[in-house]
């Protein structure tokens, strides 16, 4: 019954307030638009904002921890998305803590949800305790979400070694596939030395760049107006996670290529001289 | 985790002939200082077979102590009345068996070695590659993480990728690092001073050899980011590029 395309991607990073919600949303919403059915379930129970961002926080019902705890099925705890008939969301509870995550719950819910969807995004909680382990353990594959400066660069680090050791693939010895996703970039910064440069990321994290995500005044009213960047207005935001789904999907393959990341970094420069 | 070995090792036995332990100090003092590197952080064993029946009470606490200032690292005590048993077992030290058998290998290491061993096998993220037994040389071809720790049993280290800060490796002997390290390297951490470090790129956090250790504020700015080899000359950590 599992569908062969099933995808898990876990959304984490170690560190707080690097945008993986933002991410979640955005890359989910992307995955949506281009017509796989997605759901982006978020693991940061007892601080629930995944909702927020996606702008359906007045339509939670039941959570992530009544189908753990069978208090609900998971169709009366999943909500369509309004906006996009592929895209679903699976709230966490935020009258709880993360004790409330089982492994064998979230392992048996995790499980359900491949019979329905082609993807499944887990937005994880920061942090490396019970539950970003949890959302991190059953993942096919892995999304790190990285701001270039060192403490953000670090957690990063920490966390694919947790990757490369403290889930299912890889305690059956399976290759779990890691993307870098940099956010916040702001390529003024870079130059002015203020940031690290997505070479001084790359030389330590020494995984594959899945996009940059340039420091943007959109990612900011997306947030506030609980629309994700990727179904909001054109912007450079916008663009850019949209780049970095076809990436993931296989569809460019193009961080093989050189030049990619130049055009990527040309096209943010432009957008740092037009006035916001 | 970890494994339970026993072992044979060399150690220096203390003969103590008297329970005067200020005029022990003033004689241990002088004894030191005619070869202070034989007995720099040397594990001693307190034998107590030519005491004096008389004098019973010998106060361990406090032969710990003058032990501990002079720089050597009692492990525990041979022979000797019960008593004297007891208060040694309350000051900490193990009670020896005439045939050494109940030392265990990490008591006759340097304290600081003997740390770090331990911890070397408790952590619970090491990774995967530390678990491969019956290699005296372990090689590591991913890059070794913030947070994972490494450990070469009996033998080498070869690390064919980049050791990130606040990642740990050790070995008992060398450590080969073809890429940048990054993180803390400790090799010898058994107490062996032969032991080397060589890297491609020092930009370490801490580097160690049989104990002799330099954090990164002490290491030379000239070897920053060069390829070197670090070993033990006259006592102290000596960097050369290579």
């Amino acid at each position: 019954m599992v569908k062969s395309e099933s995808k898990i991607i876990v959304v984490t990073s170690g560190k707080g307030g690097v945008g993986k919600t933002t991410t979640s949303a955005a890359i989910g919403a992307e995955l949506a638009n281009r017509g796989h059915k997605t759901v982006v379930v978020d693991f940061d129970i007892g601080l629930r904002n995944l909702d927020l961002i996606m702008g359906c926080e007045r339509r939670v019902i039941f959570d992530f921890v009544n189908v753990i705890q069978s208090d609900a099925n998971l169709s009366q705890a999943l909500i369509k998305d309004k906006r996009n008939e592929n895209l679903f969301i699976l709230p966490a509870s935020q009258t709880r803590d993360k004790d409330a995550l089982t492994a064998e719950g979230v392992e048996r819910v995790l499980a359900d949800l491949r019979k329905e969807f082609a993807f499944i995004i887990c937005d994880s909680p920061a942090g490396i305790e019970r539950g970003a382990l949890l959302a991190l353990r059953y993942a096919d594959e892995a999304i790190i979400v990285t701001n270039p400066e060192v403490s953000s660069v670090r957690d990063s680090d920490r966390i694919i070694g947790v990757l490369n050791s403290r889930t299912q693939r890889a305690e059956q010895n399976l290759e779990i596939k890691k993307h870098l996703l940099l956010t916040r970039y702001a390529q003024g910064r870079v130059q002015r030395g203020e940031m690290l440069s997505v070479e001084d990321v790359q030389e330590i994290l020494a995984i594959p760049l899945l996009g940059i995500i340039p420091e943007s005044t959109a990612v900011l009213n997306a947030s506030n107006s609980g629309v994700p960047v990727t179904l909001g207005p054109v912007s450079d935001a916008k663009r850019a996670y949209q780049q970095a789904v076809a990436v993931l999907l296989g569809e460019e393959s193009q961080s093989r290529q050189k030049g990619w990341k130049s055009k990527i970094l040309e096209g943010l420069k432009l957008f740092t001289r037009s006035p916001a | 985790m970890f494994q339970l070995k026993g072992g044979l090792y060399p150690l220096t036995a203390l003969q103590l002939l008297g329970s005067n332990l200020a005029l022990f100090e003033e004689q241990l003092a002088l004894k030191i200082q005619q070869a202070p590197k034989f007995f720099h952080h040397a594990p001693v064993v307190i034998e107590l077979q030519k005491l004096n029946p008389a004098d019973i009470s010998i106060n361990f606490k406090e032969l710990v102590a003058i032990l501990s200032r002079k720089k050597l690292i009692p492990v525990g005590i041979r022979g000797g009345h019960p008593t004297q048993q007891a208060a040694a077992t309350e000051a900490g030290l193990a009670i020896l068996t005439e045939g050494g058998k109940e030392l265990s290998k990490s008591q006759t290491q340097p304290e600081k070695s003997a740390e770090q061993t331990v911890q070397a096998t408790t952590n619970p993220d090491t990774s995967n590659e530390a678990d491969i037994k019956g290699t005296p040389t372990k090689i590591i071809t991913e890059p070794v993480r913030s947070g994972q720790q490494v450990y070469a049993r009996g033998g080498d280290l070869i690390v064919l990728a980049p050791v990130s800060h606040g990642s740990e490796l050790l070995a008992d002997g060398h450590i080969h690092i073809y890429g940048p390290l990054r993180g803390r390297a400790l090799a010898g951490v058994t107490g062996d001073s032969t032991a080397r470090i060589f890297c491609q790129s020092l930009e370490a956090e801490l580097i160690s050899i049989a104990g002799e250790y330099k954090i990164s504020e002490d290491i030379d700015q000239s070897f920053w980011r060069l390829g070197v080899e670090i070993s033990i000359e006259a006592g102290r950590l000596h960097i050369r590029p290579l």
